[in-house]
């Protein structure tokens, strides 16, 4: 069997990442592979027979899909959860980064391995990604509050936009503080203190 | 400061492990404890095994499982501390109960009266050529699945062939009741009183009205971790000994319920919580030993629960008994390290390691070093005996109902 034998099915309910390892495992010449969620996967292995099964740890059904993958009607050899007795570091990676591969009994280490290996690399990939994505977001939220806090000092000591902008960041420096941090603070204040006028 | 990490699943049995956090006590024994939340039991298996976990909140007969080779991960585990006594229940969805009250035509309180009444309910069942009744568990190795095994069977319906039995997430039983997916459900607190509460199930049947005063989750760890920290062991322990003092202080009861109802915790209404707490699950009951956190020695490791685990393992076919099998199923749980934590602790300690399960149908005094040890009521409603000292007799009888009830 070349590695484009093996079908693959990848379990998980992250649409996005699970065409990341789709098309990362298309590139290294697996041609059968295919994305399905919970919902339904019984029948779907039952169809495609797969050799190997991309697991995302997350999915709190893990323990239903164990059981099934050892006892259902459903597939044809039953399937282990695949573990690298070789290597204690391998197991950790692939626990660490939140994904597992399931196989048909008897298939060999070697072949398995390098998909697993691609797997976790996408998961790490994609963790990354949400991370990054993530912080570009708080970077936006910092700037909107800094903003508002600038325009509710113009407003209220009659500063330029510089000025403003200068008095927000020499308090930050002066209590450690980040500029966010600051003029959240600002903007509670005056929140609070309209809240009362009001 | 020692850091620790431990895994939970939302249970109201996780309560000694967030106690112990919440209210100081792993840090009074100089520990900074870091619970993390999971989603599935593989999940703390794995976790656990790898070295992610220091110890987990986990299921009595997984580490059994694990050791005896039925888990894909070989890493060896112990049980030095079990975290409490009782707790779970079985309930089934309004239909099923239904057609229950129609069988029993009246008192439905034991859970014998409730198994007959399945048992009707299952023979029109089959009668009608309806499909078998789907029951969820937790896990295939779960005290869960033995105790719905244990009482079916009892009752006179064969588990493998008389319902159809799968796994479901503690968590999500509610909601596969409610759109049918499955009839009933055994599992733990509090999804049991929310079921309930949701006006999906009835209750029918409590783990302490099948087998009183039995065994449920434990704290398990990596053997070699916890030989090569066996002080922070020692003071883990205490801790969660303090920690089940304070939870089972009738006085902290509301407290405890508003600690386990945080979103970061169990996540599920205080006042359904308290239910379990205060052994009142099934409304028209009240089980003061519904859920014992500290009583009658509920965190002594006894080996005689391990073997029982072992011996429903071997009863339905999970593997083959043999005296060996049985020795790594008994050494798993370790009361020598129980009592060299707890021995300056005016802990009353048990002098043995293993007890006839069911024998004392009253409560008892058993002599124990620090003091005299109030045990039982321990009876299973069957009135069987299991004697840890003779499997093969335990094993045999069953083998002999099973031929007389082959159909």
């Amino acid at each position: 069997m070349s590695p484009s034998d093996l079908a693959i099915l990848i379990v998980d309910e992250s649409d996005d990442r699970a065409r990341l390892i789709e098309q990362a495992l298309r590139d290294s010449g697996h041609g059968n592979v295919t994305i399905a969620v919970f919902q339904g996967v019984a029948r779907r292995i039952e169809e495609l027979a797969p050799d190997v099964i991309i697991l995302d740890l997350g999915n709190p059904n893990r323990d239903f899909l164990e059981h099934m993958f050892r006892l259902s009607k459903a597939v044809q050899k039953p399937i282990a959860m695949f573990v690298d007795q070789s290597s204690a570091q391998a197991m950790f990676d692939a626990v660490d980064a939140g994904v597992s591969a399931y196989v048909v009994d008897g298939l060999r280490r070697e072949r398995v391995k390098p998909i697993l290996d691609l797997a976790i690399a996408r998961f790490r990939a994609f963790d990354r990604m949400r991370q990054e994505r993530d912080e570009a977001r708080a970077a936006l939220d910092d700037r909107n509050t800094i903003d508002r806090a600038k325009r509710i000092l113009m407003r209220s000591k009659s500063l330029s936009e510089e000025e403003a902008y200068g008095l927000l960041r020499t308090t930050a420096m002066k209590q450690s503080r980040s500029m966010a941090e600051i003029a959240s603070a600002i903007i509670l204040a005056t929140d609070a203190f309209e809240g009362d006028a009001s | 400061m020692i850091r620790i990490v431990s895994g939970f699943l939302p249970l109201v049995d996780a309560a000694l492990l967030i106690v112990c956090r919440e209210m100081g006590f792993a840090e009074n024994n100089n520990l900074d404890l870091t619970l993390l939340k999971e989603t599935s039991w593989a999940n703390m298996r794995d976790r656990l095994s790898v070295g992610q976990f220091d110890c987990a909140h986990m299921l009595a007969p997984l580490p059994i499982a694990q050791n005896l080779g039925l888990s894909p991960l070989r890493e060896k585990l112990i049980v030095p501390f079990a975290l409490g006594i009782g707790g779970n229940a079985i309930t089934v969805s309004n239909a099923v109960f239904s057609d229950m009250q129609t069988q029993s035509r009246g008192e439905m309180t034991s859970v014998a009266e409730a198994g007959r009444a399945l048992k009707g309910v299952i023979s029109a069942r089959q009668s009608t050529s309806q499909r078998p009744l789907v029951f969820a568990v937790v896990h295939a190795y779960s005290s869960h699945a033995y105790e719905l095994r244990y009482w079916l069977s009892a009752c006179g319906i064969n588990p493998d062939t008389g319902v159809e039995i799968t796994i479901v997430p503690p968590g999500l039983m509610a909601d596969a009741l409610a759109a049918g997916n499955i009839d009933g459900f055994c599992v733990g607190e509090p999804w049991n009183s929310v079921a309930s509460a949701k006006g999906v199930g009835h209750i029918i049947a409590t783990k302490a009205a099948i087998w009183q005063s039995s065994p449920e989750k434990v704290l398990a760890f990596r053997d070699s971790w916890a030989m090569q920290n066996a002080e922070t062991v020692q003071h883990l322990l205490v801790a969660l000994h303090q920690a089940a003092l304070w939870a089972s202080n009738v006085e902290n009861r509301d407290a405890l319920a508003q600690i386990l109802s945080r979103p970061d915790y169990v996540g599920v209404d205080a006042r359904l919580i308290l239910r379990s707490l205060e052994g009142t699950v099934r409304p028209d009951m009240q089980q003061p030993d519904f859920l014992l956190f500290h009583e009658r020695a509920a965190n002594f490791p006894w080996q005689s629960h391990a073997l029982w685990f072992y011996v429903q393992m071997a009863r339905w076919g999970q593997l083959e008994h043999s005296t060996a099998n049985a020795t790594i199923a008994r050494l798993t749980y370790r009361p020598d390290i129980y009592r060299r934590a707890l021995q300056h602790q005016g802990v009353a300690l048990p002098g043995a390691s293993s007890k006839v399960e069911g024998d004392l149908r009253e409560p008892t005094y058993l002599p124990a070093s620090g003091g005299s040890l109030r045990m039982g009521p321990d009876g299973f409603f069957d009135g069987v005996k299991f004697d840890p000292d003779d499997i093969d007799g335990y094993l045999a009888q069953y083998k002999v109902f099973a031929a007389l009830h082959k159909n």
